[in-house]
């Protein structure tokens, strides 16, 4: 039992993960290789506050939100009112560094020995410690960002967005700030994608640099792209399918070393599968094969 | 209420536009005629921001817009179509026209979050402005349709309306009736005309004689980036040096 509620969470944490770069990858039609390194940073922050100040969990989530927006705006503003291609390699840039100071500012964040022992989440008084406790809040969170997410797709904004994705030129020349859009939507995911971080760390009470890697980074935009690219719904439908699925291995027996190996040619091929013959996802309207 | 002087852009040597200078004023449309080549899009490029001009200043309601970004250029009231034509085909009609209106305050992602009623106001007028528009138009049943299931001629009525839809002072055409059949022709040839009456004005990019001397108060020929001749109509296309051109 506790198994499986531990595979719905991370089906939660992943959905935060995915929606929120559904915003960028699939409505905007703008790459970002970087979502793992906000993941990152949401953890982190929402570790380090916990440990060395002990300060509480819904201000460490706020300040993770905070930081991932601030980075976010720095990565986005110089970029991605250039081309987009120097925003795939900003992102690029951003994500290799990041993994690299963690890795490296050892006095501060542990560097590949990670933070143990992080404080389990305690809101006004009480302790979520117990799997289900925990779901619940994954579910609250997810339920939040993808009502956020939701209504922001659904907006006229959402439709600037899509519009932006489809003909720069066209929308530029409605009058629109077509780099200021695509930096308040960066932001956006960005700081959507640290919730996702302040959970993992919470939960798992142990974070390394490992977790946060440019893989993790293309496995969300697996997720993004197998779900369904510029629908939400298609988002949870693909962390579903991708966290769960390997688990399924588990169950034929196989041994950790080799179902590891497995999962990462799953993924591929999968993701290769998609490209040809499906590049809209299983729910997606925008296919991505540009 | 436009001033431009001695505008130059050149593409790796090629002089788009050299030392362009011209004016246009209230309620009047221009026509602009000349060559293949002759750097007429050019010049709607360097207008709206688009194409940097390499020197010259252009002055728009007493603002100098020579440096300013597309996206302000607009604003202050000048829209524009493509000889590409350009629309979001992927989407229906009525959601082109909505994405050029100018207010948009509906697009602000704190009115999204905290003032959900607001905004859905703004879109229901803005809906209906549209709807107005395609009525006017005479294609009101297409407003739910996808851009890109329009014909050819209907998808460069609805560029044109798109510019109505910014309510911008100044238009500029480029080339709206190029292929499109004469029925469709004569629609557009009403929008346009009408356009002085509402205050606005046009630059208009056609290579059709006979729509151009229907329709325009003003011709400025153009070849090689450079004004050749100017005047009304009539004039300007018994100009020798206009016969000439367009006989080489
Ligand atoms: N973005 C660009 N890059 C390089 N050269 C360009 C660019 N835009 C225009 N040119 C060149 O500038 C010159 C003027 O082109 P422009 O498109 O303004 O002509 P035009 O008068 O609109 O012609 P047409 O009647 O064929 O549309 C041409 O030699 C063209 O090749
Ligand atoms: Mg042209």
């Amino acid at each position: 039992m506790e198994y499986i509620l531990h595979i719905l969470i991370l089906i939660g944490i992943y959905t935060i993960l995915s929606v929120s770069l559904n915003l960028l990858v699939g409505y905007t039609g703008i790459l970002s290789i970087a979502h793992a390194a906000f993941y990152g940073v949401g953890a982190y922050v929402a570790a380090l506050m916990a440990l060395k100040l002990q300060t509480p969990f819904l201000l460490n989530l706020f300040l993770a939100i905070i930081a991932s927006g601030i980075f976010g705006a720095l990565v986005g503003i110089p970029s991605l009112r250039l081309r987009d291609d120097y925003f795939v390699i900003a992102t690029f840039a951003f994500q290799i560094i990041t993994f690299s100071i963690l890795n490296n500012l050892v006095d501060f964040t542990g560097g590949p020995l990670g933070l143990p022992g992080i404080p389990q989440p305690n809101i006004f008084g009480f302790e979520i410690t117990t799997h289900i406790e925990f779901l619940i809040l994954v579910l609250i969170l997810a339920g939040i960002t993808f009502w956020i997410s939701n209504r922001i797709v659904k907006s006229p904004f959402g439709r600037l967005l899509k519009a932006i994705r489809e003909d720069e030129v066209f929308v530029r020349a409605s009058g629109r700030n077509v780099s200021s859009a695509k930096i308040k939507v960066f932001v956006i995911g960005a700081s959507l994608a640290s919730i996702a971080g302040v959970i993992y760390a919470t939960y798992i009470t142990y974070i390394d640099p490992t977790s946060f890697t440019i893989m993790e980074s293309i496995f969300i935009i697996s997720i993004v792209i197998i779900g369904g690219s510029a629908n939400l719904k298609g988002s949870i439908v693909g962390a579903a399918v991708l966290i769960a699925l390997p688990e399924l291995l588990r169950f034929i027996g196989l041994p950790n070393s080799i179902a590891a190996n497995i999962r990462q040619i799953l993924y591929g091929a999968l993701l290769v599968i998609f490209m040809l013959w499906r590049p809209q996802g299983f729910l997606g309207e925008y296919k991505f094969n540009k | 209420m436009l001033k431009i002087e001695n505008l130059n852009k050149s593409f790796d040597g090629v002089k788009a536009l050299n030392d362009f200078s011209c004016v246009v004023h209230e309620n009047e449309i221009v026509g602009l005629i000349g060559p293949n080549g002759a750097g007429k899009s050019t010049l709607f490029n360097v207008i709206t921001g688009f194409i940097e001009s390499d020197r010259g200043k252009i002055e728009f309601n007493g603002n100098v817009i020579t440096k300013y970004p597309s996206h302000k250029i607009i604003k202050l009231g000048i829209s524009r179509t493509f000889q590409d034509l350009r629309l979001i085909k992927q989407m229906p009609v009525l959601d082109n026209i909505l994405l050029c209106f100018n207010h948009q305050q509906n697009e602000q992602i704190q009115n999204i979050i905290f003032r959900p009623k607001s905004i859905s106001k703004v879109e229901q007028d803005n809906k209906q402005k549209a709807l107005d528009l395609l009525r006017y138009a005479g294609i009101e049943d297409k407003a739910n349709d996808l851009a890109g299931t329009l014909s050819y001629g209907q998808q460069k009525l609805l560029s044109i309306i798109c510019c109505l839809a910014a309510d911008s002072k100044l238009l500029l055409l480029d080339e709206p009736i190029a292929g499109i059949n004469p029925e469709m022709r004569d629609k557009i040839l009403t929008i346009i005309s009408e356009l002085p009456l509402k205050g606005k004005s046009v630059i208009l990019i056609e290579h059709d004689m006979d729509f151009i001397m229907r329709i325009c108060n003003r011709l400025i020929f153009m070849d090689t980036g450079t004004k050749v001749s100017e005047g009304i109509p009539e004039e300007v296309r018994n100009d020798p040096k206009v016969i000439e051109a367009y006989l080489e």
